[in-house]
């Protein structure tokens, strides 16, 4: 992961990458598309409980601690720190410090998405590449 | 545990590894690949990473996003899964919730997972019978070892006496208990559904009813074999069994709850009026400490008590270290103990807040334990209840919150006196006994310490504070076996039953005598490894159960201790009086594997009579108030010395903490792991210690009644 990926996946992501394999060789990035598909509902839900009138902090932690759960699953460090955050103000029933703290976590969370994604073609086309140096040997 | 008769073990059938002994080499070998997981999760991510993690053990998944869903699935296939991983929050249902269902209906065993790792829930995963809780992100370590539960739970329904079947082929009852169910094989209807814990249960059931009878016909104690393990095997007041019964308490009314009527709200066949009165005498003296604690220490009762079932108040915080002691004992998967750990750690602050203590001290806990510097193990677990005022003495005594402390002001007093660090030097006395076991009950008298009031039935001189952790301080004093004399300051440990401490130093002669048995308790105490004591040590198989029991109580967070380990021993004997299965589960596992006292120190609260006489209560010096002399305190109380129990068993505890902790290795039993790492004796949450230890083994103990 190197550099790239610094900071925002921890290593949690690499056990999943210990768990692929030749009989899952795309398990990462399965895992990768499930977690931006759920979280992307996630975010959404969240946002609209944040436009609504007097802010329901149960229901936005509930729905933080399903994110937060998810985003650990897949190591993303940043993500989960801003969950962790948003979870705080919750629970203090701190309505700026939430609207703050979404901002900031979407933000990261479009970051990672972006890297990720950028991540895995890298890692297509390198094995693209070894395709074809091995064609080339034939 | 399946034997390949059974037709469903594990893989090839055969499933779990304890003692098989019929035909099982080939399963054996299998397992325990092919173990039928089902996950419930609502989240797809982690459903998927799971899933792939879990076949990557081998395991055979079942993927589940609706704990609704899930409950259908084991329903309609009783006996297709072999365990269940469940997330805490969930949609559709609250994760608890399917947890008592399962245990209650299908009695699998079931691993909570969450990326929520605040000590009240991890506690609540405790208390509600989860044989485990996983903080996410769940790693492959921690899976790796799941196995180990469905074992474990074979095993401890083992003991249960229901599983008549078993008690015809075992005959030797204890034995064959341990053996597990693959030796028992089918028992009175003939049906060898050891081999899983699902057939188990079906046998169990039709068994039990004969057992039951047998049992009323025979009447306990030496059973015979046919008689059903009712006489011999215990009770085993597993996490879910002791959540039953609470749950049936509550209803009734704790003030009014007779056995009778517990016994029909908790609907469990097999099980008798007898043992639910000993374990209602044990459930009350622990409450009754609870109440008595609570006004100084109090945190931890205080903060169990109004939060999470009064019973498992204290031993729930305990149990959250003892996630760590377990770990330390190896057992508990790294990470996940690391997560408990933290979640524990992070809890005692919270705990204490609850009732108002300085939650600062709790905090730290990993400080307060730390005089026991060469006991990590205590350390850990322990802190936390350390909250409370003193830590030194308080801690002990809250962390016995089970366990009655029985322990004498004197003693009391001496403990409480003993600084933390001093505690630890005791405790390294002990634990130079022992094998460190004790620091982990010191950590957890320690927090007890605080209970001075822990009265102590048997006001045995020592006792309360002493656990007998060291054999052979009991013996010094006692008279015992002439074990090797321990100065009096190891004994305080209590070893793995310190927790106990308030148990009273009596405990510790008792362990003395116990010590053979009270490996065999196997009281998960967190210092399991403390606690275990020689098992040459104990000598009185009674008092390793009392001791186990008290140890069990005494462990805060387990109070249930002695239940699992006692039970082969004295059956039913009342658990222990706090013991609350929460606990014991731990604690017995964390026991049956050490010593076979653990089933004894269940007994052994019962019987307190033996304990009586080996003097228990002189071995314990104040140092430990959590042992109790195992003898004294099942005698002593009303319960028939259920806060003796309790205290018994801690000092049982200690003695087979320590060897437990030693055995408890062999445990797979993470809880047990759990326990020995919080310094409570590590209870087998199945309390399959029994298994581990045949009382029977103790010499003095087979004669000694649980009630």
């Amino acid at each position: 992961m190197g550099k790239f990926m610094q900071g925002y996946l921890d290593e949690q992501f690499m056990e999943l990458e210990e768990l692929q394999d030749d009989a899952n060789p795309n398990f990462v990035e399965e895992v990768a598309a499930s977690y931006f598909k759920d979280s992307a509902r996630l975010i959404n839900n969240i946002d609209q409980a944040l436009r609504r009138g007097p802010l329901d902090f149960n229901r936005l932690d509930s729905y933080m601690h399903q994110f937060k759960g998810s985003s650990t699953s897949i190591g993303a460090s940043k993500v989960k720190t801003e969950c962790t955050m948003f979870r705080e103000y919750c629970r203090a029933g701190n309505a700026e410090g939430c609207l703050r703290t979404f901002q900031e976590l979407k933000k990261e969370h479009a970051t990672l998405r972006k890297k990720l994604e950028h991540y895995f073609q890298v890692q297509a086309s390198d094995q693209l590449c070894v395709i074809n140096q091995l064609q080339n040997m034939c | 545990m399946m034997n390949p008769s059974q037709g469903r073990g594990l893989g090839s059938g055969g499933g779990s590894s304890s003692g098989r002994k019929q035909g099982g080499e080939a399963v054996v070998e299998m397992f325990p690949s092919g173990l039928r997981v089902l996950v419930v999760d609502d989240d797809p991510t982690c459903l998927m990473i799971l899933e792939r993690m879990l076949r990557t053990c081998l395991y055979e998944v079942t993927k589940c996003n609706r704990a609704e869903l899930a409950l259908s699935l084991l329903r309609k296939n009783k006996h297709g899964f072999d365990i269940v991983i469940s997330d805490v929050h969930m949609p559709d249902m609250d994760g608890f919730k399917l947890l008592e269902h399962v245990g209650l209906e299908m009695d699998l065993p079931v691993i909570m997972m969450s990326a929520d790792d605040s000590k009240s829930v991890v506690l609540k995963g405790v208390t509600h019978g989860a044989v485990d809780y996983l903080i996410k992100p769940v790693r492959m370590e921690a899976l790796k070892n799941i196995w180990q539960h469905v074992v474990r739970k074979r095993r401890s329904e083992w003991s249960v006496p229901e599983h008549s079947g078993s008690v015809e082929e075992t005959g030797q009852q204890q034995q064959q208990q341990q053996r597990g169910p693959a030796v028992s094989g089918g028992g009175d209807d003939g049906v060898d559904d050891n081999a899983s814990s699902v057939n188990e249960g079906n046998n169990w059931r039709s068994s039990s009813n004969n057992s039951r009878k047998r049992k009323e016909e025979e009447g306990d104690e030496q059973g015979d074999d046919d008689a059903s393990n009712l006489k011999k095997p215990r009770v085993v007041w597993s996490v879910e069994l002791h959540q039953q019964f609470v749950a049936a308490v509550n209803q009734l009314g704790v003030e009014k709850a007779v056995p009778k009527k517990i016994l029909e709200l908790m609907n469990v066949p097999g099980l008798t009026r007898e043992n639910v009165a000993s374990h209602l005498q044990k459930y009350r003296i622990y409450l009754r400490r609870l109440g008595g604690v609570s006004q100084h220490q109090g945190n931890l009762n205080n903060s169990f008590m109004t939060g999470q079932d009064a019973s498992f108040g204290p031993l729930s915080s305990l149990n959250g270290f003892d996630l760590q002691a377990l770990a330390v004992a190896g057992q508990l998967p790294a990470q996940s103990l690391a997560q408990l750990q933290a979640a524990g750690l992070g809890r005692p602050a919270a705990m204490i807040s609850k009732s108002g203590l300085p939650v600062s001290s709790m905090v730290d806990e990993r400080s307060i334990f730390s005089f026991d510097n060469s006991k990590p193990r205590f350390g850990d677990g322990i802190g936390h209840h350390h909250g409370q005022q003193q830590q030194t003495q308080q801690p002990q005594m809250n962390l016995l919150h089970g366990v009655p402390t029985g322990m004498e002001p004197r003693q009391l007093a001496g403990l409480q006196q003993l600084p933390v660090g001093n505690r630890m030097s005791i405790q390294q006395q002990i634990a130079a006994v022992r094998a460190g076991h004790n620091v982990q009950n010191s950590g957890m008298m320690m927090s007890l310490a605080g209970q001075q009031q822990v009265p102590f039935p048997r006001g045995g001189p020592q006792s309360s504070i002493r656990q007998p952790m060291l054999p052979n301080r009991i013996t010094e004093r006692s008279g015992f076996s002439g074990r090797s004399s321990v100065p009096e300051s190891s004994r305080v440990l209590p070893t793995n039953y310190t927790n106990l401490a308030t148990q009273h130093s009596s405990s510790a002669v008792a362990f003395n005598n116990f010590q053979q048995e009270l490996p065999v308790n196997s009281f998960p105490l967190p210092s399991a490894p403390g606690l275990s004591v020689p098992p040459a040590q104990v000598r009185k198989p009674h008092s390793s159960s009392s001791y186990q029991e008290e140890v069990n109580s005494s462990e805060a967070g387990f109070t249930t201790p002695s239940y699992d380990m006692f039970s082969n021993r004295q059956n039913d004997w009342d658990l222990r009086s706090i013991a609350f299965e929460a606990h014991q589960d731990a604690e017995s596992v964390a026991f049956s594997n050490s010593e076979a006292f653990s089933s004894s120190s269940m007994s052994r609260t019962n019987n307190n009579t033996t304990v009586a006489a080996t003097d228990l209560g002189r071995n314990q010096q104040q140092t430990l108030p959590s042992m109790v002399p195992h003898h004294q305190v099942y005698g002593n109380g009303p319960n028939g010395g259920g806060g003796s129990s309790s205290v018994r068993v801690k000092s049982e505890r200690d003695t087979a903490a320590m060897a437990f902790h030693e055995q408890y290795s062999n445990q797979e039993d993470l809880m047990s792991a759990l326990l020995k790492q919080e310094g409570v004796a590590p209870v087998d949450t199945e309390f399959d210690f029994d298994a581990a230890y045949s009382i029977d083994d103790i010499p003095g103990l087979i004669g000694l009644k649980a009630d």
